[in-house]
């Protein structure tokens, strides 16, 4: 089976090859037959990565111990779902992973395309063979999942293998990953299009209209892949948190922010043929930071001091990145004539600033999280000391830049297009301005001295505010012309243009989430060692230890706690975290215990036995607001799924001073 | 142009305040890793933030209340750490383990420890797309936003 597997790969990795040189070449040459096989050979790929896929799975859920990754990643007493998700539990099955999604993709890019862009297919085509080449020569010949065991020779039989990390057996740990990796290989169809619409010299922003869809698509799996993690380590790791800039969490978040900056930019693009040239900078740099991401957490580069996953695969992507972003840098270069801005910035009070601010502000962050997680990096290359930044680095300059987001997100879709009026303005902003204001002076009456926390508090009123009011003042106008109720005429009005008030959908989820943000500002915990009867306090709680027990099941041992949890003497309830310790790999992992409410969440941690054996140590924790992050981020995804739906009517976005432009250019095509 | 001069303006304070802040970040939480070797033959390591690795020498740890002492070790370097911080120490510290401690270095040639990671001699490999690296118990609660 094992050899049908790594077969599969093989034959794969050939046909990649074919259709890039066969595409090209039928391109070249006119030759329509070659193109249609080399299209042909994306479908061939797809079931060959699936069928390798299949046999690894396969191997995973009847234990064949006989492959070193399932004996390294599985284990007999484990559940069938997380036999399943050990198929990305490791390096070989999760560039797998990554090879098979981007087959799938490339599978339904072709299938969409059947009868469209047959200038640009080719290139497109190549494009994302060139990738799956890259990522199936590792897949075949560096880092294979179809390595067998020596048996035989020497071992001669695996009784059992050494199981999934148990951190990662958790179940949004288990949907993370493919949900990550749907979002950081889809940006490879757009930057596939946008590199076959610069080849072919594409006047237009066919490309962006094309690959939209797609763009939103992987946004919001990415969006997906990011919080789940978040959620994950708040309810795994322990420690109390949902993001410690760890260099793995900030590789997930690079593309994010790129891609967050082409999202918005795109816009002046579509509607006022601005920032060509960048949108191409951005689309090319999302896919980069995704292909750079895989390589931050598959090659050990950063925590080389912690050296947990060192592996040979680190050369591999450093080539590809440079020849990949070397040639994209000169293909820009080479046609920016084609890439000419047709209007230009009137004043710094318009829509086209908010954008450009927007951007810029993205950028900075994006910068910022990239210096600080190559720091060591840099500084051993610069001064020879291996110098590294922590957690407060990223907050002192990511906390501002948010807040100045959330700014922008409350003014940027109210401002006019090219210059805005001061009279416009107030009407815009007065009574927003005025609430927020209000709930600063409020908060601040009140007690809370914390400046972020003031400031954020107050632009996510602000920020609301607008976006109600916009939702507010069309509904009321369709209500009052068709008679309808007003939430009736809210859904027409969505309807009506998706993409702008599904746009407002998810500011108003990252409003949300940043309430949610906020109240870490106000986070409180203690640690105590405790023994049944013993009680001791948190904030206004009081926590009661009522039993400490141990236990066992064929996974794992346990030592359980019950800890009853009262409030003004009242029993709010009763919460039992315990610690579970692994048997076939070893390893203890804590499950805490969290009593998750709107305002607070209390958050029990069972972190050891004391020394002596006789007390536990238990970490408690409150933290206010946490589940608007949740929450938002549900609503994000609403948001980004109305994007998705088709609007009723089909927009035409009138496109200022394009005809002026056009006739500025036609002497220069002549 | 009067336009473009005042976007700018707008850039340039903005790119300023962040880079200000920025490198006050650095100078804030900036933390030298070094291994015990490198450490002891640091010109003027006293007041710095430090990481430094090395094996948990087998039988060295001894408790003291709240407060842990062992030995690091590297080759034939040694490094005698206090561990003091208020977390328990994390399920895989243990003689033999492969260690990090935070902290600063004291004058007599003591590594004073705020914070220490520690992970199984065996195995440990990273998954894919998440910070599982991190020792469960080893990151401090502070707030983070």
């Amino acid at each position: 089976m094992e050899n049908l597997g790594a077969l599969a790969l093989l034959l794969a990795f050939c046909l990649s090859v074919y259709s890039i040189l066969s595409s090209l070449a039928g391109k070249w040459r006119r030759n329509p037959y070659l193109i249609a096989s080399g299209r042909r050979a994306v479908y061939a790929i797809f079931l060959l990565t699936s069928a390798a896929s299949g046999i690894l799975i396969h191997a995973l859920l009847t234990s064949d111990f006989r492959l070193a990754y399932v004996a390294a990643h599985s284990n007999r007493a484990m559940p069938d779902l997380y036999k399943f998700a050990a198929w990305w539990g490791g390096q070989e099955g999760s560039l797998l992973l990554w090879s098979w999604v981007l087959s799938l993709y490339a599978a339904v890019v072709v299938w969409q395309t059947r009868k469209k862009h047959r200038e640009i297919m080719p290139y497109v085509v190549s494009v994302l063979m060139i990738t799956q080449c890259f990522f199936l020569i590792l897949n075949t010949f560096v880092v294979s999942p179809f390595q067998v065991l020596a048996i035989g020779k020497g071992i001669t039989e695996v009784p059992d293998g050494q199981g999934l990390n148990p951190l990662l057996q958790y179940w949004t740990m288990a949907i993370h990953p493919p949900m990550l990796y749907l979002g950081y290989v889809g940006f490879a169809v757009p930057f596939a299009f946008a590199m076959g619409s610069l080849i072919t010299r594409q006047p237009g922003d066919a490309w962006i209209q094309t690959t939209r869809r797609w763009t939103l698509w992987t946004w919001m799996f990415q969006t997906a892949g990011i919080i789940l993690g978040a959620a994950w380590a708040y309810a795994v790791l322990g420690w109390g948190g949902y993001w410690g800039w760890d260099p793995v969490e900030n590789a997930s978040l690079l593309p994010w922010i790129t891609a967050t900056a082409f999202l918005h930019s795109v816009m002046m693009q579509e509607k006022k043929g601005m920032m060509k040239v960048w949108n191409m900078v951005l689309i090319s740099a999302t896919f980069f930071l995704c292909i750079f991401g895989t390589f931050l957490t598959r090659s050990g580069i950063v925590s080389s001091v912690h050296a947990f996953a060192q592996s040979p695969i680190g050369k591999y992507f450093v080539t590809f990145l440079a020849i990949g972003i070397g040639a994209t840098i000169w293909l820009i270069l080479d046609r920016l004539d084609y890439l000419k801005s047709e209007s230009h910035l009137e004043s710094v009070v318009s829509r086209e600033a908010t954008f450009l601010f927007n951007n810029l502000i993205l950028l900075a962050s994006c910068f910022a999280v990239l210096w600080g997680t190559m720091f060591p990096v840099i500084s051993e290359a610069v001064t020879g000391d291996k110098i590294s930044v922590d957690a407060p680095f990223f907050n002192r300059v990511n906390v501002p830049i948010g807040l100045f987001l959330l700014f922008l997100t409350g003014v940027g879709p109210l401002i006019a297009w090219r210059r805005s009026s001061l009279e416009s303005l107030k009407r815009a902003f007065l009574w927003p301005s005025v609430a927020g204001l209000s709930l600063m002076a409020a908060l601040f009456a009140l007690g809370v001295r914390h400046f972020y926390a003031l400031m954020s508090f107050g632009l996510c009123l602000f920020v609301a505010w607008t976006v109600a009011a916009e939702f507010y003042k069309g509904s009321r106008a369709i209500a009052a012309r068709t008679g309808s109720n007003l939430l009736a005429a809210a859904v027409e009005l969505t309807h009506r243009n998706t993409r702008r008030y599904g746009g407002y959908i998810v500011h108003l989820g990252i409003v949300l989430m940043f309430i949610g943000f906020t109240g870490a500002a106000f986070n409180k915990d203690s640690t105590n060692e405790v023994m049944i009867g013993d009680s001791f306090r948190l904030g206004k709680y009081e926590m009661r230890v009522r039993d400490v027990r141990a236990g066992e099941n064929e996974n794992y041992s346990w030592d359980h706690a019950v800890v009853d949890v009262y409030l003004g003497g009242k029993l709010l309830s009763t919460l039992e975290p315990e610690r579970q310790f692994y048997k076939a790999s070893g390893q203890s992992v804590s499950q805490v215990a969290i009593r998750r409410r709107l305002n607070e969440d209390v958050y029990l941690n069972f972190a050891s036995m004391s020394e002596d054996g006789k007390h536990a140590v238990i970490q408690s924790y409150v933290f206010p607001l946490v589940s608007w992050i949740w929450i938002g981020f549900w609503v994000v995804l609403f948001g980004t799924i109305v994007c998705l739906i088709p609007s009723k009517y089909r927009l035409q976005y009138p496109k200022t001073e394009v005809v002026a432009v056009a006739g500025k250019h036609a002497p220069v095509e002549n | 142009m009067k336009t473009y001069a005042k976007f700018a303006v707008l850039i340039v304070i903005i790119v300023g305040t962040l880079a200000w802040l920025a490198t006050g970040g650095i100078k804030e939480t900036k933390t030298y890793y070094k291994t015990i070797s490198e450490l002891q033959e640091m010109k003027d390591p006293h007041g710095k933030r430090i990481r430094v690795g090395g094996d948990v020498a087998p039988g060295s740890i001894r408790r003291n209340g709240k407060q842990v002492f062992f030995t690091l070790q590297q080759d034939s370097r040694t490094l005698k750490v206090v561990y003091n911080g208020s977390d328990p120490l994390p399920d895989t510290f243990k003689d033999g383990a492969q260690a990090l401690a935070d902290g600063k270095l004291d004058p007599s040639g003591v590594f004073y420890a705020s914070k220490i990671q520690a992970k199984c001699a065996s195995k440990y490999e990273a998954a894919p797309g998440k910070p599982g690296q991190r020792p469960v118990y080893g990151a401090s609660g502070q707030a983070r936003m």
